[in-house]
């Protein structure tokens, strides 16, 4: 059984439930980089497919941030799930799996622009999809759906015209801000979900 | 832990002492980037030294918007991932989502799911190789593609209402049953559309400026493939014979026989020859689907997951209560989280979707397949010449709306 070796190979692993029938396990950080290596170089799985990051929300001291790795063996046409929760909710911390997977290489700069999480040796940990100066980590649940005002990037210097939003007609309409009066007030975001979006956040 | 490979440094002139490098940056505008990809190279002479893609530049929030939307809310954004392939992106979500669920959909939902599945397959494959000939310097073939992909279009005007923008699946079934005779154009499409093929076939893939410039070209081991993460036709251009649909069977395509094409050098051209072939497949796979089309319903019966008839709705208290239920708050997901990922057109297209019960999902991640491609773009492009990159670029077949979403 696949998953007994798994647990005896690595006993620092445990085991947690999942709705979809993939191998799940929780992993402590400070062994992330050997569970990957061994995935790789004992149980064959390749590919280091996706790593997701989640926030469990902002109510969480401890364990609020957590990456969640898909590993697949192309072998054994299985996937096997890793889930590592970072101990601190201010300053997120994982180890980088850039020396087992080059594709990792990536998608933790995806993770780190949008939800601060930091991987450590990294070769070159930058932001990728919003521009290196952008202040905000978008996918953290008290970011508001809405948005934040933010500092242009530097190639707009001189010209700030370009890039201002005029705001749509139909006040109250999806995804936009509010014609006059303070910009970014989350209460008339109509489409806006859940709890903690729209509060107010520091940088 | 030791290291056993590094990253190529971004390109930078920092290092280069006998000033005889250069930056050349390409894009995010440029024909030859397939949309909006800034290409950032360091060259010396005309030989690519370190390549660095800048991607970005199209990324509207879709993940943080799928977090205040129903489900099925959901469903028209994920046309504008791979916007070449709307279908695909479409099924590929409801899956993940009715996987969270336990939802098994109708025999006749799966078989028109794959019908969907296996043209956009070949509709997004016509685009695909028809920008990549173009990039080598032949502009016919790119006609012949777009002829047949119009002809595609057409078909999926009928079944959906739209050509492009198709939000044709929904949670537990499809938006609609096919229209009357519309297999039967499936049928003939699928008919003439293979001497078409043949043609296409033969106007390029023996033509010898195109093999000159295609073979050994961004050659990819198997081992570096799958290193990188590379999945769909980019992996299987480099031998590995990794297809989701028969690995990892989802819509009954185990029940399908159809053949998986694999490469043998990992270059160009062997990207481009895989593509031919899966189109092929796929027309098998669209013919043993109309061929064996199952009676009944497209939904699933539960008043929770699907919208009830409109008849019912005119009629009925607790139908309307149902239907005003499910729009207003979506269909009722439980508790969990799934990881799905679909052998789409561009790659294997992933969700990994959290939900804490209701009709909004908590946390969406997509797995974009080009965004994958891209990555290894780094390591594939440099020790290549500056004319290499648009054909290297080309066939790896990427498109910008999934990478940056």
């Amino acid at each position: 059984m696949e998953k007994e070796k798994i647990l005896s190979e690595m006993p620092f692993l445990s085991e947690c439930k999942s709705s979809d029938g993939i191998l799940s396990f929780d992993c402590p950080p400070r062994d992330l980089c050997r569970a990957a290596q061994i995935l790789r170089d004992r149980f064959e799985c390749q590919s280091l497919n996706d790593i997701s990051a989640l926030d469990m929300g902002s109510g969480m001291k401890s364990g609020r941030f957590a990456a969640v790795y898909h590993f697949f063996s192309h072998t054994k046409k299985k996937y096997v799930r890793l889930a590592a929760v970072c101990e601190s909710a201010e300053a997120p911390k994982l180890p980088s799996l850039c020396s087992v997977f080059k594709g990792a290489d990536w998608l933790e700069r995806e993770a780190f622009d949008m939800m601060g999480i930091e991987f450590e040796n990294h070769p070159r940990l930058a932001r990728i999809l919003m521009w290196d100066s952008y202040p905000w980590h978008p996918l953290r649940k008290d970011f508001p759906l809405e948005g934040r005002e933010a500092p242009l990037p530097p190639s707009f210097e001189g010209n700030e015209e370009a890039a201002k939003i005029v705001p749509a007609p139909e006040e109250g309409g999806p995804f936009h801000s509010p014609s006059c009066g303070v910009a970014f007030v989350s209460k008339k975001e109509p489409r806006s979900r859940g709890g903690d979006c729209g509060k107010d956040i520091e940088p | 832990m030791e290291k056993e490979f590094t990253y190529p440094e971004p390109a930078s002139l920092e290092a280069d002492r006998l000033g005889e490098k250069m930056i050349l940056n390409i894009g995010p505008s440029h024909p030859a980037t397939h949309g909006v990809l800034r290409m950032k190279l360091e060259l010396d002479g005309d030989l690519i030294t370190r390549a660095d893609p800048i991607v970005g530049q199209l990324h509207r929030g879709q993940e943080k918007m799928a977090e205040n939307l129903t489900y099925n809310q959901f469903i028209p954004f994920t046309d504008r991932l791979d916007y070449l392939a709307p279908l695909c992106n479409n099924i590929a979500f409801v899956q993940c989502v009715e996987k969270i669920a336990g939802i098994g959909v109708t025999e006749r939902c799966k078989a028109v799911r794959v019908i969907c599945c296996e043209l956009s397959r070949i509709a997004s494959h016509l685009v695909g190789i028809a920008a990549y000939g173009m990039d080598a310097g032949s502009w016919t073939v790119f006609m012949y593609c777009f002829t047949q992909r119009e002809k595609l279009c057409t078909l999926f005007e009928q079944l959906t209402g739209a050509r492009m923008t198709t939000s044709y699946a929904r949670v537990g079934g499809l938006a609609r049953d096919i229209p009357e005779g519309w297999l039967g154009n499936v049928n003939s499409f699928a008919n003439q559309f293979l001497p078409a093929l043949d043609e296409i076939d033969a106007l390029i893939t023996r033509n010898k400026i195109f093999i000159d410039r295609t073979a050994g070209i961004g050659v990819v081991s198997p081992e570096q493939a799958m290193q990188w993460g590379l999945t769909g036709a980019n992996l299987r251009g480099s031998g590995v014979a990794s297809d989701l649909r028969k690995d990892v069977p989802y819509l009954g395509y185990e029940n399908y026989e159809f053949d998986v094409p694999i490469g043998v050098n990992g270059d160009c051209y062997d990207r481009w020859l895989v593509r031919i072939e899966e189109m092929r497949q796929s027309i098998r796979i669209v013919r043993q689907a109309i061929e064996k089309m199952p009676d009944g319903p497209v939904n699933v019966a539960d008043p929770r997951i699907s919208l009830p008839k409109k008849e019912k709705v005119l009629r009925d208290m607790e139908d309307l209560i149902n239907n005003f239920v499910l729009v207003t708050q979506g269909p009722d997901i439980p508790a969990g989280d799934a990881y799905f990922e679909a052998e789409n057109p561009k790659g294997a297209l992933g969700f990994y979707i959290v939900s804490k019960g209701g009709g909004v999902p908590y946390r969406v991640k997509i797995r974009a397949p080009s965004f994958v491609s891209l990555s290894a773009m780094q390591e594939i492009l440099p020790g290549h010449h500056m004319s290499d990159m648009a054909v290297i670029l080309g066939s790896f077949d990427f498109v910008l709306g999934e990478c940056d979403r």
